[in-house]
């Protein structure tokens, strides 16, 4: 059988993955399990969804030759601008896949969870375009600090509700997400917002966003004569930007993968969110994946800069890139991260979101050939962080 | 065989009996650190047939906020699982009802699921209570050591579960199977209606070859009633806890008086 990065017929990649859910959450999972792969590759759906995508989400997104970074970093940089999505980053590609995929199921309400708030926003968006009922779970301390986006999901009608549960952060908001759900097994779909979750979400998630590769690989045609890059870098929370732009190059070995993690204020120090370096198998919402947890099994709280970024764990795709070393995995702290925020902003006149940041933030210390053609996933624009950078630069 | 297998499970033993099962879940840990086997024993002075000793978890995705809050604090005073076989380690010199431990599949697998088991058997723990260890899971990579050691899995069925999996999971079962009220986490106070008692019913008459123990939303006499009317027992969890928050060790046996009025 030839070796594949991509699920396998039970839901794994390698040894991660699966399906840990409690009864309560069978049938539903069960019914989008045997369900997805025959919608999504269906004639009108396909339709729906890549018009969807072309007229409302602004697709395809352009791939940008950085000549200023290229003369800097002595290497061929382009950059895959899905922060020119509607809504400001690549969720919405996923959103509107599954929006799509509920309307097909007869699902009449939509459930979300959010830690920043950028896929609260991205899922109450396409909730208004279909007219669907919308609740978004937030963490109590998120709904704090990212008041501007708790402001915009309520402009498109959906309502917020706090998570008071644990550390009020991301991993509280799914654990009340996936309580709805429990509580509303027949109506409600679950819009989870990355490749994480029970399967088969991973994969359902990485099939919306490997839109993300799939016009990399027809533009690097165009502008390089050839399909692939050498190299393509994303950064990793839960990893469904990276899943997008590595989806159509897994397979494919002379593709470098290049996964950048949130080391926070340094992979030692106790505030980090560097699941690879941190984290242990074992199982977080549904999936069995590496997660940052103590050593009897209980799951900490990561942080980062990025709020974007301090998931505990990773999707199971991106556990396996790991173990099997078929990906190169990068740490990048917080300092890191903001000075090649602003660089991008002073040499190429783009404010990248603070998690995108980090992926820059590898070429001060990992040299790249002058011939090689790296491809770095532009996942999203700064201008929900820009309190982070006006209070860091002290702007 | 192994030594465990020898000693009759006390989950099947108390089965057999016709009188209706009253189990009560509490969180280990909980409400102070070594109150633990505390609430064990008087528990078992109250009349209690059947105990659900809950390993507390920092992520519990099926409970409601009652017990979630009491795994909050139970881990706050310090429990681990080491430190729970610890405290249960002379349990038998003073319990004789069954005894399960129930919580969430990733603690135990950091512990080493074999270990774990044999640490269970050690003890004269009867059964597990794993909600996010599902069927196909177990049945493919833990069901050997189950069965070595000599420990009943019981799963949940719930009323959305089809009859073709129910099936399965009686075939897959050997103690009692946890029947789920109604589609909700722990703690609703609903009450049951009709939609229920139809529920009940229904599968009381797929004759399965498991007894049948309700659990979700029990949390008073009148409620412990109807959940039993068609099964076997029923789990009391976050009523108790309520109780036990509020009134401490103390109100343990007027609550559990209370449940069985005669």
């Amino acid at each position: 059988m030839k070796k594949s990065y991509h699920v396998d017929e039970n839901g794994y990649y390698g040894t991660f993955g699966g399906a840990y859910i409690p009864e309560m959450l069978f049938p539903n999972t069960e019914e989008l399990r045997t369900q997805y792969l025959d919608i999504m590759n269906s004639e009108d759906f396909q339709e729906e969804f890549q018009a969807l995508l072309k007229d409302y989400v602004g697709r395809p997104t352009p791939l940008y030759f950085s000549k200023r970074l290229s003369e800097l970093y002595r290497t061929k940089i382009y950059l895959k601008r899905e922060d020119l999505c509607h809504t400001g980053a690549h969720k919405v590609n996923n959103t509107i896949g599954q929006i799509l995929m509920a309307k097909r199921l007869g699902k009449t309400r939509i459930i979300a969870e959010t830690g920043a708030g950028q896929h609260g926003v991205a899922t109450a968006t396409v909730c208004a375009l279909m007219g669907m009922e919308c609740v978004v779970y937030m963490g109590a301390v998120d709904i704090k600090r990212q008041a501007p986006n708790v402001a915009r999901m309520k402009m498109l009608g959906a309502t917020v509700r706090a998570a008071e549960s644990g550390s009020k952060t991301l991993k509280d908001a799914t654990n009340e997400a996936i309580r709805d759900w429990i509580n509303n097994p027949l109506n409600t779909h679950y819009i989870i917002g990355s490749v994480v979750g029970p399967h088969p979400y991973p994969d359902m998630v990485a099939r919306f966003q490997s839109v993300i590769s799939q016009e990399i690989k027809s533009q690097l045609l165009e502008k390089e004569g050839r399909e692939y890059p050498d190299h393509v870098v994303a950064c990793v929370g839960g990893g469904s930007n990276a899943a997008g732009a590595y989806y159509h190059f897994l397979d494919q070995e002379q593709v470098n993968i290049i996964a950048v993690e949130a080391a926070g204020k340094g992979i030692d120090t106790g505030e980090s969110a560097a699941t690879s370096a941190l984290g242990k198998e074992g199982i977080i919402h549904g999936s069995k994946t590496l997660l940052m947890q103590t050593p009897d099994g209980q799951i900490t709280e990561p942080y980062s800069i990025s709020a974007g970024l301090d998931y505990p764990g990773v999707g199971p795709m991106h556990a396996h890139l790991f173990q099997s070393k078929r990906a190169e995995f990068i740490s990048v702290t917080d300092q890191d991260a903001m000075a090649a925020g602003l660089l991008l902003s002073e040499m190429e006149g783009i404010i990248p979101a603070i998690e995108t940041a980090h992926a820059f933030a590898i070429f001060e210390n990992r040299p790249f050939k002058e011939d090689e053609i790296v491809v770095v996933n532009l996942s999203g624009r700064g201008d929900k962080d820009l309190n982070t950078y006006i209070d860091y630069f002290k702007l | 065989m192994s030594q465990a297998t020898t000693v009759p499970n006390r989950i099947k033993t108390r089965m057999a009996d016709p009188k209706k099962v009253l189990s009560i879940y509490f969180t280990a840990g909980y409400p102070k650190l070594e109150d633990t086997t505390k609430v064990l024993q008087q528990l078992q002075d109250s009349g209690v047939d059947l105990v659900e000793i809950g390993l507390p978890f920092s992520d519990p995705l099926a409970d409601g906020p009652t017990i979630q809050d009491s795994s909050t604090a139970a881990l706050k005073n310090g429990m681990t699982t080491t430190l729970l076989f610890e405290q249960l380690k002379e349990i038998r010199k003073s319990i004789h009802i069954p005894l399960i431990i129930m919580g969430y599949f990733n603690p135990m697998l950091q512990y080493g699921v074999e270990t774990f088991l044999a640490q269970c058997a050690a003890i004269g723990i009867d059964g597990i209570i794993m909600p996010d260890l599902p069927l196909a899971e177990y049945e493919l990579h833990y069901k050997a050591l189950f069965e070595k050691y000599g420990i009943k899995n019981i799963f949940l069925i719930t009323p959305q579960t089809s009859e073709a999996r129910i099936q399965a999971i009686d075939a897959a079962s050997d103690g009692f199977i946890y029947l789920v009220s109604t589609a909700s986490v722990t703690g609703s106070k609903s009450g049951f209606g009709t939609e229920q008692e139809a529920y009940f019913k229904r599968i009381a008459a797929m004759n399965l070859k498991n007894p049948l123990v309700v659990g979700f939303g029990i949390h008073d006499a009148h409620t412990f009633k109807q959940a039993t009317t068609h099964t076997s027992g029923a789990i009391i969890g976050s009523a108790f806890i309520k109780t036990l928050t509020q009134e401490g060790l103390a109100g343990i046996d007027p609550f559990i008086k209370s449940l069985r009025p005669h």
